[in-house]
């Protein structure tokens, strides 16, 4: 039962990343089981190890897990990042649900059609500096405290950091009008765990590589990607 | 801080459908805000009742709650109806995220144009990648409930997804004989039953004054 948690999905960021990210911060080491084609993926549907014929597939402590949401929840609550009563685990999941729904629609920006692209990152830099970032600044600033709930470390600003750096691999200023956001990543950067997932050799992974997008769409997204 | 949860949301089932079967579950009394034109939901936005310029809104507890799961979650756990310890949340949260996929094909069905409709992807769905699952869960265990042999939120969710799929393919549980059990155990609760019943807050399917309504509230200027 004891051993590393195992990741089973494509070597790509799409809805593991996320996980990974959670992982790293509460230091844990995982291991990770990639497929490269259709087939890789049709072996583990066939073999009954996901319960809804989906990946995300976390194998941990016994279980074989599927959903990101589940998924994550349990490591969170494991590993104590998820508040320390009910009162802030409500906050850390209205921040964190709103940090997904950012997250989504920057994970379908690569894979656009040609003549919805620039539609689609506008949406994106709308969203992300009138509705999402504008909050998270001002949780931050009105309670003046180094982490957005209750004055501790949590899955919540794991989550923000991730999505604020990939809004940042969308518009690299997207930050500027944000100056508590902008210490607090340099802070979440810093910490230990942290630090290390964002060196160069860590199990991050690199945005989706533009060669690669007409398989990720032929061969990947119809398994895969929630449909 | 005390009395009833307030929702605020269309007069329609849409997100909010979920929380108010939950509350219901709970037997949780609970009272509602409709939204109907465009002014109300910006003054919502300026009054900043809505932390994400979004709805469903659930005031409980003295918390402005948004995000449909966050809400969930939380009323799920206060109630007793989120399973005994981290294991079981797991499981719940799993079969919860399952129903939310399936029941998410469907809520934006009346949105969608109409030869974008794909109801016999959703049956298939519903008949070969999620059904199958609870029905062998159920059996497997031969439990009444789905986790833990205790009423959860799983189970709410699961008859909530079960009815919606039947109304738009009333045999779609012709195969699922531990699941129509399952169904007909589950809508006997009495708090459920009472829901059920005509004259509750449950909502009925979409409607095109619903999805006319929506359009207008949301419209951009």
């Amino acid at each position: 039962m004891a051993g590393k948690p195992k990741l089973y999905y494509f070597n790509g960021r799409g809805r593991m990343e996320t996980i990974r990210w959670l992982l790293a911060a509460a230091g844990i080491e995982f291991e990770e089981q990639f497929f490269e084609t259709r087939e890789g993926l049709l072996k583990l549907q066939q073999d009954g190890s996901l319960l809804f014929q989906q990946v995300p597939m976390v194998e941990i402590d016994g279980m074989k897990m599927v959903q990101t949401r589940a998924i994550l929840n349990y490591i969170a609550g494991k590993h104590s990042l998820y508040g320390k009563d009910l009162k802030e685990r409500a906050l850390i999941d209205m921040y964190v649900e709103a940090t997904m729904d950012l997250n989504e629609m920057i994970m379908h920006y690569p894979i656009q059609p040609p003549e919805t692209k620039a539609k689609h990152l506008a949406t994106i830099i709308e969203k992300a500096t009138t509705r999402y970032f504008p909050v998270y600044e001002k949780a931050l600033k009105d309670h003046g405290q180094d982490f957005l709930v209750g004055n501790r470390f949590s899955r919540a600003d794991v989550q923000l950091l991730e999505t604020i750096l990939m809004a940042e691999e969308c518009k690299p200023d997207m930050l500027s009008k944000f100056p508590v956001l902008q210490a607090f990543k340099a802070k979440i950067s810093n910490i230990p765990t942290i630090k290390k997932f964002l060196q160069p050799g860590s199990q991050r992974k690199p945005p989706l590589d533009e060669k690669l997008i007409p398989k990720v769409m032929s061969d990947i997204k119809p398994l895969a990607l929630r449909e | 801080m005390s009395g009833k949860p307030k929702l605020t949301y269309f007069n329609g089932r849409g997100c909010m459908e979920s929380i108010r079967w939950l509350l219901a579950a709970a037997g949780v009394e609970f009272e509602e805000e409709f939204l109907e034109t465009r002014e109300q939901y910006q003054k919502l936005i300026k009054d900043g009742a809505l932390l994400f310029d979004q709805v469903p809104l659930v005031e409980i507890d003295g918390m402005k709650m948004v995000q449909t799961r966050a809400i969930l979650r939380y009323i799920a756990a206060k109630y007793n109806l989120y399973g005994k310890d981290l294991k079981e949340r797991a499981l719940i949260d799993m079969y919860v995220e399952g129903t939310a996929d399936l029941m998410g094909m469907i809520i934006p069905f009346p949105f969608t144009p109409l030869k974008e409709r794909n109801l016999a992807l959703i049956i298939e769905r519903a008949t070969t990648r999620y059904f199958p699952v609870y029905e062998k869960v159920l059996k497997q265990h031969g439990q009444e409930f789905l986790v833990g042999n205790r009423f959860s939120w799983a189970d709410v969710q699961l008859l909530e997804a079960i009815l919606i799929v039947e109304e738009k393919e009333p045999t779609v549980l012709s195969k699922f004989p531990v699941l129509q059990a399952f169904k007909a155990r589950i809508s006997n609760i009495p708090t459920i039953k009472k829901f059920l019943q005509p004259g509750s807050q449950r909502k009925p399917p979409p409607d095109d004054q619903y999805v006319a309504t929506v359009i207008e509230v949301f419209k951009k200027d």
